[in-house]
């Protein structure tokens, strides 16, 4: 009869036991949903094979000077999917492209949501001077073309993958900030917003440990939705030249395809496999990220 | 691409807090959406003073080190942008041109920026122009197709196929297609031209002959950008159509006994068109920079060549006033889907 006097929790201890069982349920609830299991996982077979790179391909088969297949050949038993200008595997490429592509989207939407979150929290809850710029300014870069903004700050900042990312994210933080924002103003109105305040909690603990909790699960939804937005800019960026050139990415391999003439010459192997790896990628990222909207939104759920 | 929409969301939030004061409302909120986007359009006059300025080291000399810059060139630049002087001159100067139509000398056609940037403007307009109506033609249908048959495989066959089009960069399609139709695979012939605009053996360019030959230079770039453009309307048709069925004044016309079809056409979809001719309205702003990359593949002469073309020298007078009149365009855009919006829907504005 010793376990009826169990010793009584800490309040850490029943928090934490509180966050087990809701992301509990969460699982539970994103469970049901057949297509975004499929992206996840779609996306564990990608990260296994970007992490696992060099056990699936050594280095040396993707450096232009240690290249030992022909120009262009077609798939073979010794390169499945065929070789590039350079006479590399094409497929070699893709395993290591996926490293640049999924570290950069990643990197990117990092950038991204953090800068969202940040000025979305404080464009909400200040209702001064400042939070009214704070959303004037989410306004205008929302307003601003994504892609002649990223052409010209990528031009300005010369190519790097640090650059790319970066350039990412500052394309793409506004549409987070803003979600975060009408979040953010919706939660300040709740009456347990004002209680904290009636007893004298400052704007940083108000904003720290009442509202961002409350905002934490839109912002996990809305990251795998940018990062299948950062993934196909990443690809488009390099296919304009404006990436790093000493790495490999799935975006990069397009633009070499297309500026060896991949197309004229008929080399479908060298054009369709890092499009189609981009295709499924972002669409894996955009199915569970709408498995989550639904799973963190009921009205969603209701309807659906 | 779901971030214009929000923008109408966080503009109909805001609304309501205004002052009620009836008469007098609607001029202020016309009022207040023109000043904000002069404001805008302020900024980013601005933003492209200083970032073209932050270039790492003296702007001069980062010019300079391409070689398509001669000695006279660099003096002529350090002129026109004035760099001899203090900044906040420098700073009047560059506003003074720029609201005069001086843009500067490319470094790479020698001409004034201002007449490149018109005369690559027609091509782009015509391009994703057309295209831009098509999608939203196609993409409403497709996405009313999909919500009345919600959850059948019509349905499921129209979101996946919306779904895997939005997830796909549009120029890798238009690669594809380019390789496909136009250089011919397998038992596929060379149905379409491989790029440009013309064909070289025009001889009058205002001939019915010459405008038919465009249309068939310009069919598989404006196939590609109406693919890429109608996913994106089927998918918020779909959504904000199954958004009107969930409500309560549907449920009121069946119950007074109208016939379903009379419910989904009379009632539902005039709402739910509501939320895409804003976007539609809005992507016309798009219209000027959305086709960099297409134009870029199918080597159509328009800004977004241009703008590529620039990148790679890197011609930079031509990359500011691209980026200019791309913002412009999108902030006029912008401009009128709120007008529009709020002429369309009254409740934003009150």
């Amino acid at each position: 009869m010793t376990t009826t006097s169990k010793p009584a929790l800490t309040a850490r201890q029943v928090a934490w036991r509180r966050r087990r069982q809701s992301a509990g349920r969460t699982w539970a609830e994103f469970r049901r949903h057949r297509s975004g299991l499929v992206g996840l996982g779609v996306l564990v077979v990608f990260g296994l094979a970007a992490i696992c790179a060099p056990l699936l391909a050594s280095h040396e088969s993707i450096e232009v000077t240690k290249a030992t297949g022909g120009v262009l050949e077609a798939p073979s038993w010794d390169y499945p999917l065929g070789t590039d200008a350079d006479g590399r595997s094409v497929l070699a490429l893709l395993i290591w492209g996926s490293r640049v592509s999924l570290m950069v989207g990643l990197l990117a939407t990092a950038i991204s949501m953090l800068l969202g979150t940040l000025v979305g929290l404080a464009s909400g809850h200040y209702h001064n001077f400042f939070g009214k710029a704070l959303f004037r300014i989410t306004e205008w870069f929302l307003v601003v073309p994504w892609l002649p903004l990223a052409i010209v700050l990528s031009t300005v900042l010369g190519p790097s993958l640090l650059t790319v990312a970066f350039v990412i994210g500052i394309v793409s933080w506004p549409a987070t900030a803003l979600l975060i924002r009408a979040q953010t103003l919706s939660i300040e109105s709740r009456p347990y917003l004002e209680r904290a305040r009636a007893l004298g909690a400052g704007d940083w603990r108000q904003m720290r440990r009442h509202v961002l909790p409350n905002v934490m699960p839109m912002v996990f939804a809305n990251t795998t939705l940018t990062v299948a937005g950062a993934i196909l800019t990443e690809t488009t960026l390099a296919f304009l030249g404006l990436s790093d050139p000493l790495y490999v990415s799935w975006g990069s391999m397009l633009d070499e395809a297309f500026n060896v003439g991949a197309i004229t010459t008929g080399a479908w192997w060298f054009m369709l496999p890092p499009g189609i790896c981009v295709i499924v990628v972002v669409l894996a990222f955009t199915l569970i990220g709408q498995a989550l909207e639904e799973v963190y939104n009921p009205r969603l759920r209701e309807r659906a | 691409m779901s971030a214009p929409t929000s923008t109408l969301v966080a503009d109909a939030e805001i609304q309501p807090s205004r002052s009620e004061r009836r008469g007098s409302g609607t001029w202020r909120y016309v009022g207040s959406k023109v000043l904000g986007s002069l404001g805008a359009l302020l900024f980013v006059v601005v933003f492209n003073f200083f970032l073209f300025r932050v270039i790492p080291g003296d702007p001069v000399r980062t010019l300079a080190r391409n070689r398509l810059v001669s000695d006279k060139q660099v003096e002529e630049l350090t002129r026109t942008l004035g760099l001899e002087q203090p900044l906040p001159q420098q700073f009047l100067t560059y506003l003074k041109n720029t609201f005069t139509g001086e843009f500067g000398l490319s470094f790479r056609y020698r001409q004034p920026v201002g007449d490149i940037i018109i005369d690559r403007l027609w091509p782009t307009l015509l391009l994703v122009g057309t295209s831009t109506i098509l999608a939203a033609l196609i993409g409403v249908y497709l996405g009313m197709v999909s919500a009345w048959n919600r959850g059948k495989v019509v349905d499921n066959v129209s979101t996946g196929f919306s779904l895997t089009l939005y997830s796909m960069p549009e120029w890798w399609l238009g690669l594809v297609l380019l390789a496909v139709f136009a250089v011919g695979a397998g038992p596929i012939p060379s149905l379409f031209p491989t790029g440009g605009l013309h064909s070289t053996d025009i001889q009058d360019p205002n001939s019915f002959a010459a405008g038919l030959d465009t249309a068939w230079h310009l069919a598989l770039p404006v196939i590609t950008l109406t693919l890429a453009y109608l996913a994106e309307y089927s998918l918020i048709m779909r959504s904000s159509l199954l958004d009107e069925m969930g409500e309560d004044y549907i449920t009121t016309a069946r119950a007074k006994g109208l016939r379903d079809v009379y419910v989904r056409r009379r009632h539902a979809t005039r709402n739910a068109l509501l939320p895409t001719t804003t976007l539609v309205v809005l992507n016309l702003g798009f219209v000027v920079s959305g086709a960099i990359t297409i134009e870029t593949v199918f080597s159509i002469p328009g800004l977004g060549l241009l703008t590529t073309e620039a990148m790679d020298v890197p011609d930079y007078p031509v990359l500011q006033g691209a980026f200019l009149i791309f913002s412009a365009a999108v902030i006029f855009a912008n401009l009128i889907a709120n007008l529009a919006y709020s002429w369309l829907d009254p409740r934003v504005r009150t």
